[in-house]
């Protein structure tokens, strides 16, 4: 792994002791996870009863039952507690019966999370990859600055969902508060109720489609013409979700950065390396 | 940070005191400096000229600075009783909360507003509310520390509004804290969370019309613009909304009268707001967990959105 990381020429600083950086291969033989991933069994599952602890003991049961092979787990009683599920960089079906507070599932890289109820501010903030699928409402800056994986919503969420976004998908099944998209910078959010006012503002890239009504769209923020390639997409990835465009996927209304706040390329630093 | 709670029962009374005490709790950790509870309770006599007032004549760190303070807060409160006296207010029952705070019962048919100067004439001293129903009370301290110092937790009523402060732009104590009333308007409180960046030129203009700043808090403008408002006639939702358009920062707030409870919050809604309501009962606070110290079973709640302004009556 070291060697091909190296040769492609992304990691070619020697970096020993504090600064040491193990990187995430790309190969399928090592899981697509980070070094550090549990082999778990989908078919072994435990529950985990929230009720009366903090947040740390119940994390830090999920990563136990997790090392103890298990690869389907149910949290009761979360009582909107914060920061639950976090951190976890492991594929891992993690379910959670009831409402989740601040921070919720942040950090995660891999796992399929379900939540029934609703969740608080920040919910899968920085998220890499796998699913976080919400039953119910959900509070402000949800999915903030993820990088990959999809982020779903059923119901309504508050205001600056999607805020420094870098990949991934975001899906709302009503509606979204103002500044949705702010800052974004890739990726795509798909809100299939109305959006508040400054949709997009300030976006440097990305997409954002919108089924309802729009207050107001943001500095810098313009309508796009829809292709059929991507209406394709958002068909597959709503039907995914059990959820419908109401007006029909050809309706929604495509925003795009009109790039004339546009300073900086689109590439990561590291796929800028690759360039240079 | 700061926390901001709020709850409301529909057409029937409740132990408000210990559900409030046990929202602010669960929110003591956006601010740990200071906890005030504004509750409307059931001590209306029904009498047209008989009013509630909670006051404070020192701080509790003054305690710390002598022997001689004791002296001079038993004269404060002498002061304050001749000085009802003098006005002709008749004092039913007066009972001590702190060593340095008061609640009184008095009679009076004047100007109250005038009667509210004269006693706040006096060095140190601070009336935190006077209502026909609102009792204010805030001290240092996280909700448990004041509810048990002020004895808040059988408290009977229909609504109540409370905050948790961490202190960002004015110091840690008693005047500073919220709720604040809005002097001189009987029963109307208001707990806020968020910065208000035009608090200096908004106070100045009302200072102005006439009206009296007790602290250099800029939740305390919101209390006094809303007391300025719903003075030229506008009630208390379209005061709401009249502020959202009056006031630059970043803010949510909540705001009691003697029989409504309603929240607003501004057009960036950058401060955080959740909100049950069921037919019978309203709550609503910075986090859901502080509703959910009151229901624990799970519960539909919702964000309200930005420039939203909600009212409910009791």
């Amino acid at each position: 792994m070291a060697e091909l990381t190296s040769t492609s020429s992304m990691h070619a600083e020697k970096l020993t002791g504090r600064t040491q950086q193990i990187f995430f291969s790309a190969v399928e033989s090592d899981r697509l996870a980070s070094p550090h991933a549990i082999e778990v069994d989908f078919a072994k599952s435990a529950e985990i009863d929230a009720e009366g602890r903090s947040a740390r003991e119940v994390n830090q049961d999920i990563a136990a039952r997790m090392r103890d092979g298990c690869g389907t787990i149910t949290v009761l009683n979360p009582g909107a507690k914060h920061s639950l599920g976090v951190g976890i960089l492991n594929r891992l079906n993690l379910n959670f019966k009831g409402s989740l507070g601040y921070f919720g599932c942040g950090l995660s890289d891999g796992p399929n999370i379900h939540i029934s109820g609703r969740v608080g501010w920040s919910c899968a903030e920085n998220m890499m990859s796998g699913t976080v699928v919400i039953e119910k409402n959900a509070g402000s800056t949800f999915g903030a600055a993820i990088r990959g994986g999809d982020l779903v919503c059923k119901g309504d969420v508050g205001s600056r969902t999607g805020i420094d976004m870098k990949g991934g998908t975001i899906i709302i099944g009503g509606r979204t508060g103002a500044f949705s998209g702010f800052m974004m910078q890739r990726g795509r959010m798909i809100v299939l109720g109305d959006a508040g006012q400054n949709l997009g503002d300030s976006m440097y890239d990305g997409i954002i489609y919108v089924g309802g009504k729009i207050a107001g769209l943001g500095v810098d923020a313009v309508d796009a013409e829809m292709t059929e390639l991507e209406c394709d997409w958002i068909r597959r990835k709503l039907e995914m979700y059990g959820l419908e465009a109401p007006n029909g996927v050809e309706n929604l209304r495509k925003i795009e950065s009109g790039k004339q706040l546009w300073n900086y390329d689109s590439l990561e630093p590291t796929e800028k390396k690759l360039v240079l | 940070m700061c926390g901001i709670a709020g709850l409301i029962h529909r057409g029937k009374t409740a132990n408000i005191g210990g559900e409030l005490l046990s929202m602010l709790q669960s929110l003591k950790h956006r601010g740990p400096d200071s906890t005030g509870l504004a509750m409307y309770g059931s001590a209306d006599s029904g009498r047209a000229d008989e009013y509630v007032m909670r006051y404070k004549v020192a701080e509790g760190a003054d305690l710390a600075t002598g022997f001689k303070i004791h002296d001079e807060i038993a004269d404060r409160f002498n002061l304050v009783r001749n000085r009802l006296a003098e006005y002709n207010a008749v004092v039913v029952s007066v009972e001590d909360s702190t060593p340095y705070a008061r609640r009184c019962r008095f009679r009076y048919d004047g100007d109250l507003r005038r009667l509210a100067d004269y006693l706040e004439d006096i060095e140190g001293v601070e009336i935190l509310s006077i209502g026909k129903a609102l009792e204010l009370i805030k001290d240092l301290g996280d909700a448990d520390t004041v509810g048990d110092q002020y004895q808040l937790r059988n408290f009977e009523g229909t609504h109540a509004i409370g905050h948790t402060r961490m202190a960002t732009e004015s110091d840690v104590d008693i005047r500073s804290a919220h709720p604040y009333w809005a002097y001189p308007f009987l029963d109307v409180s208001v707990v806020h969370n968020g910065q208000l960046t035009n608090y200096w030129n908004s106070r100045r203009a009302l200072e102005r019309k006439g009206h009296r700043f007790m602290s250099n808090c800029d939740s305390e403008l919101i209390a006094v613009y809303l007391a300025d408002s719903i003075d030229r006639g506008d009630d208390l939702e379209e005061s709401m909304h009249r502020s959202l358009r009056a006031f630059d920062g970043v803010f949510t707030y909540v705001v009691a009268s003697d029989n409504k409870l309603g929240m607003a919050k501004d057009y960036m809604a950058a401060k955080p707001m959740v909100l049950y309501e069921s037919d019978e009962f309203v709550a609503l606070a910075s986090e859901e967990v502080a509703i959910r110290s009151v229901f624990p079973h799970e519960i539909e709640t919702i964000d309200p959105y930005e420039g939203e302004v909600r009212v409910w009556q009791s």
